[in-house]
């Protein structure tokens, strides 16, 4: 279980709690977060479930795999803080994240 | 009057029309008739990770079922729409009731299409479109056992990828010369068809199934001279929309209840969105019919914005997506109608290649095989109906954000 902030880009901040297993994007939308939409379900094809990480948080959490690589390099505003959120299995080490959301998912 | 939509159809473009109309503030009561006893689902995972027993069906809802509450929408389930009245603006659900509406919205989604083969009553031959299909066929799933898949579509071949990690004998019948022939390129279809058989699986292409034979239980499946022994016997030959409701009431119906690009019909208070649908595609400039998440996810916020009277979402390019074994296909665009195919990698050898589609200089589409920078940038061409170098396209040495629009 882990307590997960997610910031829009007008500053409105939101605090979930997921449970361990689930990805981020699952547990953001089963709480209804604006601005993930999760088009593909997690399948890493759609990259409608993009956040940013802050700078201290980017070396805890999972690496990236190619596969969400490539697909973040393509994504209109994504950069190097950019994560797809469905490819984060949640566990208590992410306790405390706080992520962004990009203007274009809203 | 107050408004009240009713939206027919329970299925992925319901849960997100109903989504989008509580996030653009729909002031109004909404109310979701389904026949199924699920909320809104998603359907990709059932011939993929929920048949192969990764993932459970609380992970497939399109929202969590407490959104519809909190929303204030109503959602009546196990509940089949049997008629629309036009004139009288009701819908009459079975059992006999009649609800009104302000604004009436079809998701009916589409059914998988029947084989009507002397024995397809046989017990064991089984069809793939719900949660309901995949627990029977699940359920039939053992190592060992026999399994014939008639049609060599992507759902067909997806459940002929599970199935085969799971060491049962599968076959794989496909009228066509190829697999998947509606929606990729021969090229691709060769690639399908040699993984297939690396995996174990034994696919034969070009033949017709005649019937199904077994006393009561399937046992065979019959090709003209042929048999092919069978436990169990999965049918995907394509879908069918369900339109009956809206032809029934008048509205036009050519495969597909026929809509604008507001995703409306001709009678302004009812819309069409999903699987069940035929419009002109603004972004392709033809006629057709799509089943795709993209296609029933964009027509469900195109609708709830005209609904809400708010300017539409921007179109992106159609596209989808199989997963089968470790190897995704994404396509984008449709390749009919292409003069050139350019192929990037090696579809003969290893598992990650890529095919474009140009007509006229013009790139269309893509069917990119692990092979996601393909994928991504070619979305963005093909919207910008971009004329990439082919020769440049086809060089592995050139970066896929060389073509960055
Ligand atoms: C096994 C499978 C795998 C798939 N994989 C992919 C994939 O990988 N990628 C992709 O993009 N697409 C995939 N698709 C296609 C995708 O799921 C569909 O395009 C999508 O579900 C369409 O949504 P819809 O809401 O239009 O229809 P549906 O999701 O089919 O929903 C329609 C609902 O309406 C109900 N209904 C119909 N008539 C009535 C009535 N009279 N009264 C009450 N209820 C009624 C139906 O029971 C159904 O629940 C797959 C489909 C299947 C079946
Ligand atoms: S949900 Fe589609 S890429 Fe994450």
């Amino acid at each position: 279980m882990a307590k997960i902030t997610f910031q829009d880009n007008n500053g409105k901040e939101q605090t979930i709690e997921i449970s361990n297993g689930l990805s981020i994007m699952e547990g953001a939308v089963r709480a209804m977060v604006p601005g993930i939409d999760a088009d593909c379900g997690g399948a890493c094809s759609c990259a409608t479930c993009m956040v940013y990480v802050p700078d201290d948080w980017r070396d805890r959490l999972p690496a990236k795999d190619a596969n969400e690589e490539a697909m973040l390099q393509f994504c209109p505003h994504a950069d190097e803080r950019s994560r797809l959120s469905c490819q984060i299995n949640v566990s208590d080490d992410l306790d405390g994240l706080r992520l962004s959301l990009p203007e274009s998912q809203h | 009057m107050n408004e009240s939509l009713v939206i027919i159809g329970a299925g992925h473009a319901a849960g997100q029309l109903a989504a989008s109309l509580a996030q653009d503030g729909f002031k109004g009561a909404v109310t979701l008739v389904g026949e199924e006893p699920h909320p809104p689902y998603q359907r990709p995972p059932l011939s993929k990770k929920f048949l192969a027993g990764e993932v459970t069906l609380d992970r497939l809802y399109v929202r969590p079922p407490a959104f519809y509450d909190k929303s204030g929408v109503r959602l009546m389930l196990d509940t089949r729409a049997v008629a629309i009245d036009r004139s009288a603006r009701t819908v009459v659900i079975d059992g006999g009731a009649a609800l009104p509406y302000t604004t009436l919205v079809l998701a009916t989604g589409s059914r998988p299409r029947a084989l009507p083969l002397a024995g397809n009553d046989l017990d064991g031959v089984l069809y793939l479109r719900t949660v309901q299909d995949v627990q029977a066929i699940r359920a039939r799933l053992a190592a060992g056992r026999r399994l014939v898949i008639v049609g060599g579509g992507y759902i067909g071949l997806e459940l002929a990828a599970v199935a085969a990690r799971q060491k049962l004998q599968v076959t794989v019948l496909e009228q066509a010369p190829r697999l998947m022939a509606r929606g990729v390129g021969p090229i691709v279809s060769g690639f399908y068809e040699r993984l297939h058989r690396e995996e174990g699986v034994n696919v034969i292409t070009g033949t017709a199934v005649s019937g199904f034979a077994g006393d009561d239980r399937v046992t065979h499946v019959v090709c003209g001279e042929a048999r092919h022994e069978a436990d169990l016997v999965v049918v995907g030959v394509g879908a069918a929309p369900n339109v009956e409701l809206a032809r029934d009431a008048g509205l036009a119906v050519e495969d597909g209840i026929v809509v604008d690009a507001q995703c409306r019909t001709a009678d302004p208070a009812v819309y069409a969105v999903g699987d069940c649908t035929r419009r002109l595609h603004p972004m392709l400039d033809q006629n057709l019919r799509l089943e795709s998440v993209h296609n029933a996810l964009e027509q469900a916020k195109i609708a709830a914005a005209s609904i809400c009277g708010r300017p539409p979402p921007a179109m992106e390019t159609p596209w989808f997506w199989s997963d089968q074994y470790d190897v995704k296909l994404q396509m984008a665009g449709l390749s009919g109608g292409h003069d050139t195919a350019i192929v990037r990698g090696s579809p003969d050898s290893g598992r990650s290649f890529a095919v474009f589609y140009l007509r006229d200089g013009v790139l269309i589409a893509v069917d990119a095989v692990n092979r996601m920078p393909e994928f991504m940038a070619s979305k963005a061409l093909i919207a910008a109906r971009a004329r990439p170098d082919p020769s440049r396209l086809g060089d592995e040495r050139v970066a896929m954000k060389a073509f960055a629009v």
